[in-house]
């Protein structure tokens, strides 16, 4: 079962992509690899005044993750709470988990060779903080929620 | 060991509080300032430890090989270059006076050290960039107010409606600003949003007007007749505070919704229902003034009419409006020394003429594009020394040719900054400052409804042989017998100078990284207001004393904006959340986001022209050709073009921003003396371009 999900209030959203580069940082990542992405719909005349709104998106963390399965060395894994992450040192970096996931969600890291992806920060979860888009968000648009079965 | 230190971004001039974590000279956190921002920051503050590392950056002091502008450069000591320059400066001053050299650097709280710099050598001469930003607002709001436009706050987060005309106050991105916007629409505030395209403000607005080029003024006055008409306006306030509202009425006779709907291209029925709503908001309606300005003939008008907008909603000093931005004083405090206390201001006339020639602008500053008239004809006196501290002129004022033919007079120009600008790459010397991250810099106060003052502290030692600015200015002003301008020897000896009068110490900043004043927001009391507009009379001056005197009228009469001639269209320009201008276009993570702008046409009209969407186009104006991705839209006015400003930068040593999109500055061909006469702001939005589908569109590709 996943606890956690990233929701982003598009109201909020000012499309500004710090959540990208906020990710980007925390994880020192060179230029290649992006772990989130900002999108929106063309622009739509509502009520005169031309609209859209913002969507974000980083790994779905599936219930039954393809990338888990397919790893040849075990490097990628599910934690109990859901998340699904790599483990740098088994990972050979042949990227069968990006080929793998129906949206490409895991990159490939060129100065590490290996690959990477989202990971809620599971680093700062597991030390009381949120993960660095939601900790950063420039307009406080981004939350880390915990589901809950209904 | 991992340190945790307060301190302050410098990506762009915004200048937020962060936190910065630390372990072993690396950053390993960064965010935004939790008791102010909430954690908040920006993608450009994020990449600040991008810029850090990046070996594409000055890593030494270098001094120019072979003709200016050639690329040609010999690393050497700061030792030899400030000797150099400060021999230089030794010469310049023998010959011509000390007024002869001229300086520029950022406004805000961080001027002072070139300011008393140039004030140490016996010049009159500092400047800064606001002729191509928002001097048409601060003499607008001096004008009007009395006060200039850092004299109010806008409380946005009470604000019931706040009404912008082509502030794109999302996209321009001021984090806490920002968030002040967003709680406002939270909480049901409207948003009325006037430009000449849609954009990311835009998308959030409840009122949109999509106004053709150049007519905010009229928009602004039509706004103001129907109010007075509809006598939905602060009587109240209006007879208390203001002088010469009779002959603003009289002047608006004819400016009514129907006049400026033909004029702007929009619906009367639209602006008469967003004057119910503004009746109805009131006095809890901002009209922002503008921030950067300096766009067409009439801004200064525009923005003047704005202001008095903001009087006639009575919006002074109430919650949700226009605030006075409280000093130290306000709250029975001392405010920090300024270095400029230790050099006395030099007697001699300012060479751009300001206070002189031009009485109408404010001397403190003056107008840096003046200035090139003044090396061009020698006149008042030849200037042939140049400093800029953290400032791209040719990246920010129209024309860099006539920019570098105007500087060929001078025989020493030198660049202090960060990156490579394209202004250091003309220069003869250029000496690296340390990043934001690597340096300290002054205490300085931040006037706000809670005054507090806010400091930058280093936290890493810099990565290259970069050196504060502080640093450098000492270097030089010792070197000139300049010593006992600037007596302190290290950073926590200039900031225990001073905090002295304050009566607070640097301990006061461990807690939150500022100190403030006071506890909660200091209000004046709102029927004693009298003695807090500096005008002449002491009143919102609707018709101002000064500008009488200087023979200009209070309220211009409204032109209509030249239409593009055939084939032609008005270059505009603006911003995107992802870069400060010029400054980050290399930056490696903000380039990888935004490695490029684009030619942003309308869709009706690309399709004259032939062009489809990702086309490269021809733009021309003059001489110049630049070779540009169209993006089509149907949301931007037909008569105009559009583009992100900062790109088409001609660095080599830049890899990632050389040559990438359009310089929008480059084509502005001959406009680099086209000022507002009142307001002192460039005409930026003044230039006609053309567009034609780019022969770089290849019909083949013969690969043997």
């Amino acid at each position: 079962m996943n606890t956690y999900t990233l929701y982003l209030n598009s109201k909020r959203c000012i499309g500004c992509h710090g959540c990208v580069v906020h990710c980007k940082a925390n994880k020192n990542l060179p230029v290649g690899p992006i772990l989130c992405e900002i999108s929106h719909e063309p622009l739509k005349s509502v009520r005169g005044v031309p609209k859209t709104e913002f969507k974000f998106r980083s790994c779905y963390h599936c219930e039954d993750p393809f990338c888990v399965t397919i790893c040849p060395t075990g490097a990628m894994k599910k934690r109990e709470d859901g998340i699904v992450y790599v483990e740098t040192a088994k990972c050979i970096g042949c990227m069968a988990c990006a080929g793998a996931c129906p949206w490409g969600i895991p990159q490939h890291n060129p100065e590490t060779n290996k690959a990477v992806k989202c990971d809620y920060c599971m680093d700062r979860l597991d030390a009381g903080l949120q993960p660095a888009c939601v900790t950063k968000c420039t307009t406080h648009a981004l939350k880390l929620v915990s589901m809950q079965e209904v | 060991m991992k340190k945790s230190i307060w301190s302050m971004c410098g990506i762009c001039t915004v200048r937020c509080p962060i936190r910065v974590e630390v372990e072993d000279n690396t950053v390993t956190w960064l965010e935004g300032n939790q008791h102010i921002l909430k954690g908040a920051l920006c993608a450009k503050g994020s990449a600040g430890p991008a810029l850090v590392a990046d070996k594409e950056r000055p890593q030494q002091p270098l001094i120019r090989k072979g003709g200016r502008g050639a690329g040609r450069w010999e690393a050497v000591s700061w030792e030899f270059a400030l000797d150099y320059v400060a021999d230089k400066l030794k010469t310049i001053i023998e010959h011509h006076g000390p007024e002869a050299i001229m300086a520029s650097s950022r406004g805000g709280p961080f001027h002072d050290v070139v300011k008393a710099f140039t004030h140490a050598l016996g010049s009159p001469n500092y400047t800064d960039h606001d002729s191509a930003c928002g001097r048409n607002v601060h003499h607008a709001s001096l004008s009007l107010f009395g006060l200039g436009r850092k004299g109010f706050i806008y409380d946005i987060k009470n604000a019931k409606h706040l009404v912008l005309f082509g502030r794109n106050i999302l996209s321009s991105l001021r984090p806490a600003e920002v968030n002040q916007v967003m709680d406002m629409l939270d909480k049901g505030g409207k948003l009325t949003y006037v430009d000449v395209r849609q954009t990311l403000t835009g998308i959030k607005a409840t009122n949109f007007f999509q106004v053709r080029p150049g007519t905010d003024y009229a928009l602004a006055l039509a706004l103001i007749h129907e109010i007075i008409k509809a006598e939905g306006y602060d009587a109240d306030f209006v007879e208390h505070y203001t002088s010469g509202f009779d002959e603003l009425a009289y002047f608006v006779e004819n400016y009514s919704a129907e006049w400026a709907a033909k004029e702007c291209g929009i619906k009367a029925k639209d602006i008469h229902e967003l004057v119910d709503q503004l009746i109805g908001d009131r006095p809890k309606v901002i009209f922002h003034p503008g921030w950067m300005l300096s766009r067409y003939n009439d801004s200064f008008y525009a923005s003047r009419a704005l202001n008095c907008l903001n009087a006639l909603m009575g919006n002074i000093e109430v919650e949700g409006g226009l605030v006075f931005a409280k000093g130290a004083g306000d709250c029975g405090g001392k405010g920090p020394r300024s270095l400029t206390e230790l050099s006395p201001k030099p007697a001699a006339k300012r060479a751009d003429g300001v206070g002189e020639v031009y009485k109408q602008f404010e001397k403190g500053t003056g107008l840096f594009h003046l200035f090139y008239q003044a090396m061009a004809t020698a006149k008042p006196y030849p200037i042939k020394g140049i400093i800029c501290v953290r400032h791209d002129p040719f990246s920010c004022f129209p024309d860099p040719q006539a920019q570098k033919e105007a500087l060929d007079n001078c025989d020493l120009i030198v660049s202090v900054d960060t990156h490579y600008s394209e202004f250091g790459w003309y220069a003869d010397v250029i000496l690296p400052e340390s990043t934001y991250l690597e340096r300290d810099s002054m205490i300085a106060l931040q006037k706000g409804m809670k005054p507090r003052m806010i400091m930058r502290n280093k936290v890493i030692e810099p990565q290259a042989d970069t050196l504060d600015l502080y640093s450098i200015i000492k270097g030089l002003a010792t070197r000139l017998g300049l010593d006992q301008y600037f007596p302190h020897s290290t950073m926590q000896e200039l900031w225990g100078w001073q905090l002295e009068p304050t009566g607070f110490s640097l301990t006061d900043f461990e807690k939150k990284g500022f100190v403030e004043y006071a506890d909660k927001p200091v209000m004046y009391d709102r029927d004693k207001l009298e003695g807090k507009f500096k005008t002449p009379s002491g009143k919102i001056e609707i018709i101002s004393q000064k500008l009488t005197e200087w023979g200009f009228p209070s309220w211009k009469p409204y032109e209509s904006p030249a239409k593009p001639p055939k084939g032609k269209y008005r270059l505009v320009f603006g911003r995107s959340p992802l870069h400060a201008h010029s400054q980050t276009i290399n930056n490696p993570l903000l380039n990888e986001m935004m490695p490029e702008n684009t030619l942003w046409i309308n869709t009706r009209e690309a399709g004259k022209m032939g062009v489809a969407e990702g086309d490269f186009v021809d733009v021309i104006s003059g001489d110049v050709t630049s070779v540009i991705t169209a993006k089509l839209t149907d949301f931007i006015h037909p008569e105009a073009v559009y583009t992100v400003h900062g790109f088409g930068r001609q660095i080599p040593l830049q890899t990632r921003a050389y040559h990438a999109g359009m310089s929008d500055q480059k084509l502005m061909k001959g406009q680099l003396q086209n000022m507002d006469p009142v307001g002192g702001g460039l005409n930026l939005c003044e230039t006609f371009v053309t567009v034609r589908k780019s022969s770089k569109n290849h019909q083949r590709k013969v690969e043997l």
